[in-house]
């Protein structure tokens, strides 16, 4: 398909068209231009979707050449597979139904042109990373979705807080982005090129399995996909992130930037398998991620911040399968995992829009009635989360707890903590629900949602709850997982789990008939939901660790103490002069004196020589 | 015979030196450098440069401490002066100044070690010496001249004030 | 008439030891008086020094540098003494240690 720079070029322009309009553009015009040149570009995912499911063939198109450096020609160019078809798709299909949900949910705001323009921004750099046929095309996309994340997150600017959270989400991926950036560095140097394609095959005819360069490689780009995919130790920006609109957090955080780091692993799989350690290490992070992040989702009260640690949970599955191997599962749980976590959010979007921007689950409930199309939209997501039986979200789970299970080693350890994680979701998902939508009701919604906002939540439920039935078009791309025998104790247990979990939290938060209360009111309980609430506390254990020391070196800083060098010299010689203006007395006698002194001293020297 | 006024000449000239530079009354000082003066001059005339000697006395002890006597006289520095030229000529300020002019004399002293020659022996004239100054010395004459006038325009500008001063106040 | 031959060494040891004499006045009086009359001592001292070197080689011209140096003394005396009479004048005092207004 010759049009295939239209895709990521449609958004792009109608950003730079929403910017240069410097908000003047009429509301209806920018919404129409935002929104439309996401859908058209959406319509021709669909069509390059449709040729390359015909043929199946890879396609390359390069646009032009970037630069030339000596022997380093990056081009723009696009590399278009299954793994790209499939991550276009996402992009754009579920970003356009965001992009139409955000006409209605920010209609209000006077600042449309700038969101659309920046969401617009961003899907066009996301676009260009999924496209790239070369890892700094792909940093090049990297950074985009980070300043747009940046841009989005902190838009309503006139809030300091907003500010902070913003800056947050910037710095802290950027730690991760500066380690991709020496990954870059080093596979260039080693291998010559940074053309994808090429530079897997260099790295297996030039690298053994288990070497030291893969792994350092492989490690440092890792650093930058837990950055951007929001996982320990760099995940403490996703919840304060949740400052920014809703469906910014609809799209940035939980559909397509914080996957990222999943597409990047998986796109350099074949460098990830010369390197077992590193893979190993994926792993880990994925496990304690999503354990970590379930536990402190159990204890939160906001609601975006609660669907905030249910995306860094989600996507610690993803790096949990990279991690065993499984990388068409991961991807196959990003897709899923976009459908109903944008399900989530957008309803829980409608929400706070009809409830005059109210947060706290606490303050909600019974919205059941008063709101049915957001409650079985969040009815049908969070059966998805859950991965009860036949939902999209229990397909793609279950694939990746299978293969844990089948890996050798750490895999038993791994499937019993996913299904640890999956009980832990369950309850705290469906804790979300009967929080807010059963139960008396604290506050009144003042509106009902439109078709703007009610459309895009009813593909995506119908997308949830189908999705599963997808094949995804992978099979060129990633290497065949092997055959594996059935066991039926642990079928029985991946869809049993999640059951269970949904009676305990029915019995805990709606039924009552059990009680945990003296429990949590203990002290002991008291003080480990105040542990969780905070998100285990790593915000304080890093301002302890890195923000105070620079801080106060900073401070410390401010006394110029390279200037202490020059000051000396100048010190010095203001002394020096003060001891030699004191030889000038004004007396006679003690020139005379010195004059004889310095006499002395010449006679000395002239009888030294004469002898 | 002739060493031993030698000696006895250098010794009054060394003696009458200190002793002028210890003295706290100005006009005593004077006439033991004038004695010193006359001392010196002997030395001159035992060397053979006879008018060295004489105008060793006539110019030097002659007019330049007369001079000095004048002044002294005219500054009329009276009792409460003297006790402070005796206090300031108390021990403790010998000691800078002593070691440097001993440090000195040391050095001239080890300079000289290596100097065996004796005088020739012969006498020079005056005659002669009047032959060298008017012929090539003729330069230096007229500019010891250009100073002695330098000199004398000097000391009238620098002394004139003060005589105007003291006759205004007549 | 002939001179006597005087040993050059015991003349110049003469000479310095005048000198030493005159530069140790110099740095220990106060009063300019005496100051001035350290000067002429060492004036003096070179002025033998120089007549003795002229005496070795029976020349005149160790007596003619011995007039020039008497002239220099001569000079120097009559302007130094004006300048004492204007100390005194401006300073009430002839202590040289009162009068440093020229210090650095």
């Amino acid at each position: 398909m010759t049009g295939t720079w239209l895709i990521p070029f449609l958004p792009l322009a109608s950003a730079v068209l929403l910017l240069l309009s410097a908000g003047r553009m009429p509301r209806q015009f920018a919404a129409l231009l935002g929104a439309g040149s996401v859908g058209l570009a959406a319509l021709c995912v669909g069509l390059l979707a449709r040729d390359f499911l015909a043929d199946g063939e890879v396609r390359e198109i390069t646009l032009w050449t970037w630069m030339a450096v000596g022997e380093f020609t990056p081009r723009i160019a696009f590399y278009i597979d299954g793994l790209t078809v499939v991550m276009m798709s996402v992009i754009t299909g579920v970003g356009f139904l965001i992009h139409l949900y955000s006409i209605e949910f920010m209609w209000e705001d006077e600042s449309i042109c700038r969101y659309f323009a920046y969401m617009n921004l961003f899907v066009g750099a996301m676009l260009l990373l999924v496209m790239a046929d070369n890892l700094l095309l792909l940093y090049l996309g990297w950074e985009g979705v980070g300043v747009c994340s940046y841009l989005l997150v902190g838009f309503w600017y006139r809030e300091p807080a907003n500010g902070r959270a913003a800056r947050k989400a910037f710095v802290v991926t950027r730690v991760g982005d500066t380690a991709m950036a020496l990954g870059l560095f080093l596979l260039f140097t080693q291998l010559g090129t940074l053309d994808i394609q090429p530079l897997l095959a260099a790295a297996d005819l030039q690298w053994q399995v288990g070497d030291s360069l893969p792994v350092l490689a492989t490690a440092l780009l890792l650093g930058g996909a837990v950055g951007k995919s929001a996982q320990l130790p760099l995940h403490t920006w996703l919840p304060d992130a949740m400052a920014g609109p809703t469906p910014v957090s609809a799209l940035i955080h939980a559909a397509t930037m914080v996957t990222a780091g999943v597409y990047l692993i998986a796109r350099t799989y074949g460098l990830f398998l010369l390197a077992p350690p590193t893979l190993e290490v994926v792993a880990w992070i994925g496990l304690f991620t999503l354990l970590l992040a379930a536990f402190a989702a159990l204890a939160q009260h906001d609601i975006k911040r609660i669907l905030a640690y249910s995306t860094i949970s989600q996507i610690g599955y993803m790096f949990l399968a990279l991690g065993v191997s499984s990388f068409s599962s991961a991807i196959f749980h990003l897709v899923t995992h976009a459908f109903f976590k944008a399900l989530l959010f957008l309803a829980a979007g409608a929400v706070i829009h009809c409830l005059h921007h109210e947060h706290n689950i606490f303050r909600m409930g019974g919205l059941r009635t008063r709101l049915p199309v957001v409650f079985w939209s969040f009815l049908i997501g969070s059966a998805a989360l859950a991965a009860l039986p036949f939902t999209s979200g229990f397909f793609s789970k279950d694939a990746i707890l299978v293969s844990a299970w089948e890996t050798p080693g750490i895999g038993p350890w791994l499937w019993a903590g996913g299904l640890l994680g999956a009980l832990l979701t369950d309850l705290y998902s469906f804790r979300l629900v009967f929080v807010v939508f059963f139960g008396e009701a604290h506050t009144e919604p003042d509106r009902q949602p439109g078709w703007k906002m009610a459309f895009p939540l009813v593909l995506l439920c119908a997308l949830s709850l189908l999705g599963g039935l997808i094949v995804l078009p992978l099979a060129g791309v990633f290497p065949a997982a092997g055959e594996h025998p059935e066991s039926h104790t642990i079928e029985y247990l991946t869809v049993g789990i999640p059951l269970l979990g949904l009676a305990l939290a029915y019995l805990l938060f709606l039924g009552r008939q059990l009680s945990i209360d003296s429990l949590a009111e203990s002290s002991a309980g008291r003080g480990l939901r105040a542990f969780w609430l905070n998100g285990w506390r790593i915000d304080e254990l890093y301002d302890a660790l890195w923000v105070r020391p620079y801080t106060s070196l900073a401070q410390w800083w401010r006394n110029e103490p390279v200037d202490l060098l020059y000051n000396a010299i100048v010190s010095l010689s203001q002394r020096a002069h003060h001891r030699l203006a004191a030889l000038q007395t004004g007396e006679l006698r003690w020139y005379a004196t010195t004059m004889v002194f310095g006499l002395v001293l010449l006679i000395a020297i002239m009888l030294r020589n004469a002898r | 015979m002739m060493e031993v006024l030698f000696y006895i000449a250098a010794c009054i000239a060394l003696l009458a030196t200190g002793l002028a530079l210890t003295r706290a009354n100005a006009s005593h000082a004077l006439i033991y450098l004038i004695v010193s003066l006359l001392a010196v001059a002997v030395v001159f005339f035992l060397m053979g440069a006879p008018f060295a000697a004489a105008l060793e006395i006539v110019i030097y002890a002659g007019a330049i401490m007369v001079l000095f006597v004048f002044v002294i006289m005219m500054l009329n520095v009276g009792e409460e002066g003297l006790a402070r030229e005796r206090e300031w000529l108390q021990g403790r300020n010998w000691i800078v100044p002593g070691t440097m002019a001993a440090l000195l004399l040391l050095e001239l002293m080890l300079a000289l070690r290596h100097a065996p020659a004796t005088t020739s022996g012969v006498a020079v004239s005056p005659k002669e010496v009047g032959l060298a100054l008017f012929g090539p010395y003729v330069l230096a004459v007229e500019i010891s001249s250009m100073l002695l006038l330098a000199g004398l325009v000097g000391a009238y500008h620098l002394g004139r004030r003060f005589i105007v001063r003291r006759e205004k106040r007549r | 008439m002939s001179g006597l031959q005087v040993p050059m060494e015991q003349v110049l040891a003469l000479a310095g030891l005048l000198f030493s004499c005159g530069l140790l006045g110099l740095m220990l009086r106060r009063n300019i008086i005496f100051m001035l009359m350290s000067l002429e001592v060492m004036l003096n001292a070179a002025a033998l020094a120089f007549v003795a070197a002229g005496a070795k080689w029976g020349q005149a011209d160790g007596q003619i540098i011995f007039l020039l140096i008497l002239t220099i003394a001569a000079a120097e005396v009559a302007v130094g003494l004006g300048l004492v009479l204007q100390i005194q004048r401006r300073f009430k005092t002839l202590d040289m240690d009162q009068a440093r207004r020229l210090r650095g």
